[in-house]
């Protein structure tokens, strides 16, 4: 197709999915500076941040669950890392015995639908006292995220190239010495990317939330279901937005990370 | 030393393995144990016997949601394999530069937003008076007091495909960027149009990476609570939220275990389909 016809046709497509794709978050974006809204009125009455002020202002549900969220999210990505780190450094540097059942546990937890799961370990955390606490919350989202920092830390270590580490090992370097001054940093930015992987994970993370911390724990996504399920349309909005931006922000750094012919070699 | 060569069994390092054994111990307590007393709490009745109760009563509470489940993610999977295998063709196959470049742009930025956040935009924007709806009614299409809302097994769908298509067509997009070019070349020289082009040549060439993005979609979409909870909570809804239902509600850990037990099964047929493609695709190499 060629000329005007094929121009138009083009222009349809793309402008239809354009609006597919971000229609619904304007929505949320109108909800969340809407006062007053009401059917059959197809736009707010009023508009304002009257709702933000509700969220932001130092007292509020929302403000507390947010802190909340970044603890859970910070303590993860910790755990994580003191975990995915040397897995990540034996899978990607080492000659490892039993290297496929290794890869294959470590994988097990994106291959099983989760929501079973997480109701047996709410139920073995209860037994243990650890239901409705920080620490159960974290350890339910570091498995979930350990599968993923595992990955990217041992390809971060794969390429860390091997004649770096052992020009240090023939200047008289130990092989501990070798890790910490050559391999790590190095690898370092696979590490971050994989952190920060980890800390969206955590911080977007459901499921898992739902089953183990409530009703002790609140985290900015059951305080945005809560809002929600309560009719209470411009917090959820609000709240949303604020698990939105990072997400999207994610999005377009990794754009120049993510080649996607590194992608197409999963599988 | 050549780094590429297969290490001799000799050469192998299981002093290795203790760098590896916390992360192993972390998902073995925490994930397969989980697993393994769901399954066992699955076949364990209210008196503490073993037997298929739970089972019984779960097909007599669920079966219609089991099957609205399996329709639900299975259509979704159809869906978001069309539209990624779409977007990927028209990326490698486009002829106009410009578009090109706007569909990459575009198509990419539901990729990292939480299921939730998603199931609240859509909660929105496709109830009855959602912008959805106003914006048929604004363009004069239809009268906006004819129309009900989708929030049922069709906004469940909309929020699936519009969350999950933009991950597999990355996935996808990434390996036929990766193709030889002379196949399709010759192909188009031939004079065989696009659509040919892509479902005789490229899809095929791609199946391994497309099995993989889809699986993972599929499983995923299978295990989401807060998707159906914000949609479509009502009967019929999606097994997860029963689980959850029963849980709460009851307690009744028997029939929620045996509905998990459905769901493994489910997500075990998809790793199937994906386990026979890649002893297929080994056979043929």
């Amino acid at each position: 197709m060629s000329g005007f016809a094929g121009r138009l046709w083009r222009g349809a497509v793309l402008g239809l999915l354009a609006y597919v794709i971000f229609a619904p978050i304007a929505n949320l974006a109108l909800w969340a500076v809407a006062i007053q809204w009401y059917f059959p009125y197809k736009l707010p009455l009023t508009y304002g941040f009257r709702y933000w002020y509700d969220v932001f202002k130092p007292t509020s549900d929302a403000l507390a669950s947010l802190g909340t969220s970044i603890v859970i999210a910070v303590i993860t990505v910790v755990v994580c890392l003191l975990l995915a780190v040397p897995a990540g450094y034996a899978l990607g540097k080492q000659r490892l015995p039993w290297r496929g059942a290794v890869l294959l546990i470590l994988l097990l937890p994106q291959a099983f639908p989760s929501v079973a799961v997480y109701l047996n370990i709410a139920r073995l955390f209860y037994m243990v006292g650890l239901n409705g606490t920080i620490a159960g919350v974290v350890l339910v989202h570091a498995v979930h995220g350990l599968v993923i920092a595992v990955w990217i830390a041992a390809a971060a270590f794969a390429a860390v190239d091997t004649e770096l580490e052992l020009a240090a090992r023939n200047m008289g370097a130990s092989a501990a010495r070798t890790v910490f001054t050559v391999t790590l940093p190095l690898a370092a930015p696979g590490l971050i990317a994989a952190s920060i992987f980890v800390f969206l994970e955590s911080l977007d993370e459901f499921t898992g939330t739902y089953f183990v911390g409530v009703p002790e724990i609140t985290t900015l996504p059951l305080m945005m279901y809560n809002a929600s399920l309560n009719g209470n349309y411009q917090i959820a909005a609000i709240t949303a937005l604020i698990l939105l931006v990072p997400s999207i922000l994610f999005m377009l750094l990794i754009e120049r990370f993510l080649n996607t012919e590194m992608l197409a070699k999963i599988g | 030393m050549n780094p590429t060569a297969a290490p001799a069994r000799a050469d192998r390092r299981p002093i290795f393995l203790l760098l590896v054994a916390p992360a192993v111990a972390m998902v073995l307590a925490l994930f397969v144990y989980p697993v393994i007393y769901s399954i066992v709490s699955a076949f364990t009745n209210r008196a503490g016997q073993l037997g298929l109760d739970n089972f019984a009563k779960t097909f007599a509470l669920y079966g219609g949601d089991i099957v609205f489940t399996l329709v639900i993610v299975l259509v979704s999977t159809a869906l978001i394999g069309s539209l990624a295998a779409a977007i990927g063709g028209y990326l490698v196959l486009g002829r106009h530069p410009g578009a090109v470049a706007a569909l990459k742009w575009l198509y990419r930025w539901p990729l990292f937003v939480p299921f939730i956040v998603a199931a609240q935009c859509m909660r929105t924007f496709l109830a009855k008076n959602g912008m959805f709806n106003n914006t048929l009614d604004t363009l004069g299409i239809v009268d906006i007091g004819t129309l009900s809302g989708l929030l049922d097994w069709r906004g469940i769908i909309v929020t699936f495909v519009w969350k999950e298509t933009p991950f597999v067509a990355l996935l996808v997009a990434g390996a036929m960027a990766a193709l030889d070019r002379s196949g399709i070349e010759a192909a188009r020289n031939l004079g065989a149009g696009g659509i040919r082009i892509l479902c005789g040549i490229i899809v095929p060439q791609v199946a391994g990476v497309f099995t993989v993005g889809l699986v993972l979609a599929f499983v995923t979409m299978l295990s989401v609570l807060s998707v159906p909870l914000m949609i479509s909570g009502g009967s019929p809804t999606m097994i997860t939220v029963d689980m959850a239902f029963r849980v709460n509600s009851y307690g009744d850990y028997g029939v929620a275990n045996a509905l998990g037990l459905v769901s493994y099964l489910i997500a075990a047929g998809a790793g199937w389909a994906y386990i026979r493609r890649n002893l297929t695709g080994e056979a043929a190499r």
